[in-house]
């Protein structure tokens, strides 16, 4: 290569360099604008935002907190502790269950294992949503309505988070580990328990904020079976939002609920993103 | 079957099948409950005549197939909701997908490339990840303050001289479809992204050496080696993204107070399901809608499968 070719090149690399940081920028932006425009907005008082818009930080954002936290129609600390309950408790069950209904499978040899795993692949890809009508039904029949349960068991069965375990289990377990335990006298269960589980750990973490922010965010089901006022979870009330009278509503409060409901999330992703994102591919991509 | 037996190296004599079926008990039982059960009495209420009118309820009567052919039988108008409301959907879907997963495929592609080596990797994906983690509903209320005629962005237009008069982007059909499509593609290409670029670190580093020392240029590498060899991880994007697509309710419910304004031109299939099972609690023509909507999604699936497993056939290669 002679040496003009190669000052051509290098030149060609730094305008690419260029054009590509600019795109990620300009995305980078995209993704933050409305973000931004929140917390901004969280600070100003409602007369403030009915003015002209700028992007300079108001003065009322305790005023608008207090607004919020107590207002009288929509019960924002409620709405909070009862999606903390229910995510909190849908995050826990599906986890453990998956890793458990993923370790039968993979350690296990018995009649119908290959069905099994070809039929939870298959219902993978069934949009929850299809069978929304049944459930309502029985959940009404049998008086479950505004009732946590429906919510938090389904998590049982949760056939992404299992695949996910099952590819975990695939590349860190060992079968002579599994060997050794029974050696030493160690119960099946007792070895998923106290030697497999903590094995699995980093896969167990990542399900567990996964599991918990995609039942915080659940709007659809929820919607269906919850309707008395204190047992209403956050993307409900979130929801209600939207058909209120706007000419009568304090709009600095309502930034202040959209905050509320987002904030817990973006605390944790803060904290876990670097975790967070390698566990999104962690399971599905796997040679 | 067998030989697998001998090589995982199970002790003779005691069988452990048992622990293998109570291991996955819950799992079973938990299925066959709250989503088994509840999928067959979908499926059976779309058979029957099932509603309330006021206070009165009605049925449940057998009536056939009555409730599929008054889902497809047109209105006044002429027009069938339901091929209407696919098509929101479909289009919906196509708005935000395609730059989702072209926009993921370059990212993919620079944040991979050992030429570009770009700085502060970890920076992006972590903003560009961040929407698909928020809530749906707030994604979609907060851009509902934003764009409506007394938000800030009527505001900076007025205030700029753009326009005189604020606009309401949420009564424009064109300006709905875009802000879902928006949400929908902030939402979701930075999970796209990552998820291509480990199909990309995944494909054997040698095989790019190679290609490079045939003299093969950056285009061609990308169409030579990158694509058939991510082909397995694009049908897996694609058909999750699709089926994704089809669930479609959270933002334009919220965005439009579920009334998919203007004219119903942003309902979607499941939009449309929910007016029946939250306002008319239509259990037969909800029943139907379903039916509807899981025979589209398994269809769907396996077409979007199969052209793309043809389109790039590899040597058993699999996601």
């Amino acid at each position: 290569m002679s040496t003009s070719e190669s000052t051509k090149g290098r030149v060609q690399l730094t305008v690419l360099r260029i054009i590509v940081y600019a795109i990620l920028i300009f995305l980078a932006v995209l993704c933050l604008f409305s973000f931004y425009m929140l917390v901004i907005n969280s600070t100003k008082s409602n007369a403030q935002l009915q003015d002209t818009f700028n992007f300079i930080p108001g003065s009322h954002f305790i005023d608008n907190l207090a607004n919020a936290w107590t207002d009288a129609s929509i019960n924002i600390p409620r709405g909070l502790l009862n999606s903390f309950i229910v995510a909190g408790l849908t995050a826990v069950l599906t986890t453990y269950f998956s890793a458990l209904t993923a370790y039968g499978i993979h350690v296990y040899n018995f009649k119908f294992k290959n069905a099994v795993f070809v039929f939870i692949m298959a219902v993978m890809m069934i949009p929850p949503q299809v069978s929304a009508v049944g459930f309502v039904q029985m959940m009404n029949n049998l008086h479950l309505t505004n009732n946590y349960l429906p919510l938090i068991l389904p998590g049982i069965a949760a056939p992404i988070v299992f695949f996910y375990m099952k590819q975990y289990l695939e590349s860190v377990l060992p079968m002579e580990m599994i060997e050794a335990a029974r050696m030493d006298g160690s119960g099946e269960f007792r070895t998923f328990n106290r030697i497999v589980l903590p094995i699995m750990k980093p896969a167990l973490a990542v399900q567990l904020i996964f599991s918990f922010v995609q039942s915080w965010n659940n709007y659809f089901i929820p919607a269906l079976l919850l309707d008395k006022a204190e047992m209403k979870t956050v993307p409900i009330m979130i929801a209600q939002l939207r058909s209120a009278d706007y000419s009568k509503f304090d709009m600095g409060k309502v930034y202040m609920f959209i905050l509320l409901a987002i904030l817990p999330v973006i605390v944790v992703y803060i904290i876990l993103s670097k975790s967070i994102i390698k566990g999104v591919t962690a399971g599905s991509v796997k040679g | 079957m067998k030989e697998k037996n001998r090589q995982s190296g199970r002790k003779k004599g005691i069988s452990y099948a048992k622990y293998g079926y109570l291991f996955i008990l819950p799992f079973f039982a938990a299925y066959i409950i709250f989503t088994l059960a509840p999928q067959i009495l979908t499926f059976y209420n779309a058979f029957f005549e099932n509603y309330r009118d006021g206070l009165t309820q009605i049925g449940p009567n057998f009536v056939g197939l009555d409730n599929f052919v008054t889902l497809f039988t047109p209105d006044a108008g002429g027009v069938i909701d339901m091929l209407k409301y696919f098509g929101n959907t479909i289009l919906l879907w196509i708005m935000g997908a395609v730059p989702q997963i072209l926009i993921a495929l370059m990212l993919a592609v620079f944040f991979t490339s050992y030429r570009l080596k770009i700085k502060g990797q970890q920076f992006f994906k972590t903003v560009i990840y961040m929407p698909n983690l928020i809530m749906a509903a707030a994604f979609s209320m907060l851009f509902f303050t934003l764009f409506s005629p007394v938000g800030p962005v009527n505001q900076a237009l007025i205030s700029s001289g753009v326009i005189e008069q604020s606009i309401d982007f949420l009564n424009i059909k064109i300006s709905v479809r875009l802000l879902i499509a928006l949400m929908n593609f902030l939402m979701w290409f930075g999970n796209t992204t990552i998820l291509l670029m480990a199909g990309i670190q995944g494909i054997d580093q040698s095989l790019f050496e190679a290609a490079e020392l045939d003299g093969a240029g950056s285009w061609q590498v990308f169409r030579k080696v990158t694509m058939p060899l991510l082909s397995p991880i694009m049908i897996y994007t694609i058909i999750t993204a699709l089926i994704g697509g089809l669930q479609m309710f959270d933002v334009p419910q919220v965005l439009t107070k579920g009334l998919g304004m203007p004219d119903n031109t942003s309902t979607t299939m499941v939009m449309y399901l929910n007016r029946y099972l939250q306002t008319s609690k239509n259990y037969g023509m909800a029943g139907a809608i379903s039916v509807v909507l899981f025979i589209i999604s398994a269809v769907l699936s396996i077409i979007v499968y199969r052209t793309l497993t043809k389109q790039y056939r590899m040597k058993g290669g699999r996601a």
